[in-house]
């Protein structure tokens, strides 16, 4: 019978059932963050349990560390405990550490492909919901919660009920300034914020193929905002190109080997996905959100919606708690906003070609008056290669703050983060209530319309800002 | 992880939909090791800008006080997968919520932790919502795991489904690692296998480094 390739990878990673009917599936490899790790390592100390891989387990400090220049453990302060905590379990466990002074420290989603940890039809493990952006080179990757992961420490393997599969076929060529977190939006407005829940998402069909790799980490970054288990692009030539001669990776006659398995990971003619979807991205423009939820989303011509016409009670009661956290009334046009603050990072998009178009859209002119605008390079690696474009340079004459890398204010949890009231575009995942700041109204974007609306100083369509 | 059996508590309506984890435990409010997982829950919604209480938010309103059972809408606990999301439950001895429908990753860490996340169909689950706003906190709900059923005031015992296996972990507190490691055996032959298969999987090291 014909697989899926989330079976294949299920099937070949399948260790055992357990008596409680779950499936033992084995974790080629771990990451782990500051945030929850500390966790973890006390109830393994408790337990007097070993970490079983500490050389299949990697750690990163990435939420917590200031995007200061000459950081360290204390510049936030509330930062530091959670740092040492690591830094500590991480010794003790024999895990190595992507340390705040690594060369190659950065958002365990972003080192983790960047380095070759992550290979194609491996399973990975992350206790953050954002673990499926290394689908991108197609790994089958879980997020988890703290018990979970460490549960993954000790045994090395995650116990689940095997999920149901999706595919969604993503079809036509993308406009210019329109890349894959506008094709993401999209897909959330249309399928719902829980409308993958449940399942792992497969992402195919040509403009997925047409994907350069880090846009298709974005995508499947995003997967968990419609309630994916897991998401992934099938690999292909351009993943192999772009893993090739990575640190962690596979080198010589065993990247042989390894490629060689790799060419066959393709989901089957014929093979039968529990749920399908199909989306035309050629007439698709540059998205935003407007609300509360990463459904709720308007082309960046749009206007704001009318609670009145949801189709149900419920998301009408939403539509109209949004509007008015976000100060927005319907029949608005989104497009002209005034913007406070603009933010370009996250696991999301803060790879070296999300920063290389946002600097496209910005060199040589300047960040509005009144605007707070930063970029946060989602690794040093990135920040070192950025720079040695010149691209610091285009964003600092800008205005622009240039930061070191973190999560930073995707959620904030480093201390970085807007005023009640701000309006404030960001390339990030959330645009949840109080995620960048106590009242901060978020809008989620792509680094170009980031780019562009800090340049405006209101929401602005890339495609309209004109020459330099 | 703490057993399940039965709770009786009073029940609190919380209903929307698509509540999510930054709302329950607000990444501010988990800048400590060791962050007040009662004081944390919620606690964005419960305050106003100034510090005061919300008067209008539920859990501040005096038969609310102390609740024992949530009962909200659908996709529960979506976002991130912190866990003080479900620990701060637990630590204002709430230990069942009933909801719609709950996200993935909440859901594993609900059962993972001894809070029993019970999914109502919509039309039963807009039955009980009914007879928990009548309630008014007046009266408290049991829920039983062994029988699977919830009762209280307002109407007969209304039924819920949950996945034997789950039942089974939660009624007997089991210790999920001791579990999985009964398959050691089983791991130590996966891990054998594919170091002659496909050994790329298992190591990871720094080339530069070899």
């Amino acid at each position: 019978m014909p697989g899926t390739l989330f079976d294949k990878i299920w099937d070949a990673h399948l260790v055992a059932r357990r008596a409680d009917g779950r499936e033992l599936i084995y974790i080629d490899r771990h990451m782990l963050h500051e945030l929850h790790a500390h966790h973890a390592f006390e109830q393994l100390q408790k337990q007097q349990r070993p970490v079983r891989r500490p050389d299949l387990t990697f750690s990163a400090q990435d939420h917590t560390v200031s995007t200061q220049p000459g950081r360290h453990d204390g510049s936030f302060p509330s930062g530091a405990a959670f740092i040492k905590a690591m830094r500590e379990g991480s010794r003790r466990n024999g895990i190595r550490l992507f340390d705040l002074d690594d060369p190659e420290q950065g958002i365990s989603h972003v080192i983790a492909p960047e380095l070759g940890m992550v290979l194609p039809g491996a399973t990975h493990a992350v206790p953050d919901s954002h673990a499926s952006t290394v689908g991108g080179l197609g790994a089958l990757a879980f997020g988890c919660g703290t018990t979970e992961m460490t549960h993954i420490l000790a045994t090395q393997m995650i116990a689940m009920k095997r999920p149901k599969s999706m595919l969604i076929r993503l079809e036509g060529r993308l406009g210019s300034h329109v890349s894959a977190k506008d094709v993401a939006l999209r897909i959330i407005a249309e399928i719902g914020s829980s409308g993958a829940r449940g399942h792992v998402v497969e992402y195919a069909g040509s403009a997925a193929r047409a994907m350069p790799i880090e846009q298709r980490m974005t995508l499947c970054n995003l997967n968990i905002e419609m309630g994916g288990r897991s998401g992934f692009v099938g690999p292909d030539e351009a993943t192999f190109q772009w893993l090739a001669g990575r640190p962690y990776a596979p080198q010589g006659a065993m990247w042989d080997r390894a490629l060689a398995i790799w060419r066959t990971l393709k989901s089957d003619d014929g093979a039968k996905f529990d749920t399908e979807h199909t989306l035309d991205c050629s007439s698709l423009e540059p998205q935003i959100t407007w609300g509360t939820d990463p459904s709720q989303v308007l082309g960046i011509s749009g206007r704001v919606p009318d609670p009145a016409s949801a189709t149900d009670g419920s998301r009408c009661a939403a539509m109209e708690s949004a509007l008015g956290y976000m100060g927005l009334q319907p029949g608005m046009t989104i497009a002209g906003l005034p913007v406070h603050r603009v933010f370009i990072g996250s696991c999301t998009n803060s790879r070296l070609p999300d920063l290389q178009a946002a600097a496209d859209v910005v060199r040589g002119r300047h960040v509005a008056q009144g605007v707070v605008a930063m970029v946060v390079p989602g690794s040093t690696t990135v920040k070192r290669a950025a720079e040695a474009e010149g691209l610091d340079r285009v964003f600092r004459d800008a205005g622009f703050f240039w930061g070191e890398s973190g999560c930073s204010m995707c959620a904030g949890g480093n201390g970085d983060r807007g005023e009640p009231g701000e309006r404030c575009v960001s390339t990030t995942n959330r645009n949840f209530e109080n995620r960048q700041g106590p009242k901060v109204r978020t809008h989620l974007v792509s680094p170009v319309t980031a780019a562009a609306s800090a340049i405006a100083g209101k929401i602005a369509d890339v495609r309209q800002l004109g020459g330099a | 992880m703490q057993p399940f059996t039965s709770h009786t508590g009073i029940a609190v309506p919380l209903i929307r939909d698509d509540i999510n984890t930054d709302e329950v435990a607000p990444v501010q409010a988990m800048r400590d090791l060791k962050p007040d997982y009662k004081k944390l829950l919620f606690m964005r919604t419960r305050m106003r800008d100034d510090g005061s209480e919300n008067p209008d938010f539920v859990f501040n309103k005096p038969q609310f006080r102390n609740p024992g059972i949530l009962v909200t809408g659908q996709n529960f606990g979506a976002g991130s997968s912190r866990e003080a999301a479900v620990w701060g439950m637990l630590a204002n001895n709430i230990r069942v919520i009933v909801a719609k429908s709950f996200a993935d990753i909440y859901r594993e860490n609900c059962l993972q932790n001894g809070l029993l996340p019970v999914v109502l169909g919509p039309e039963q689950a807009d039955a009980f919502i009914v007879r928990v706003n009548t309630a008014n906190g007046s009266a408290p709900f049991t829920v039983d795991l062994p029988s699977q059923r919830i009762s209280g005031p307002g109407g007969p015992d209304i039924s819920f489904d949950m996945p034997a296996a789950d039942r089974m972990r939660l009624l007997e507190g089991l210790d999920d690692i001791g579990l999985t490691l009964k398959h050691k055996d089983e791991a130590v032959a996966w891990e054998t296998r594919m170091r002659a298969t496909q050994p790329w999987l298992q190591m990871a090291l720094d080339s530069r480094a070899r």
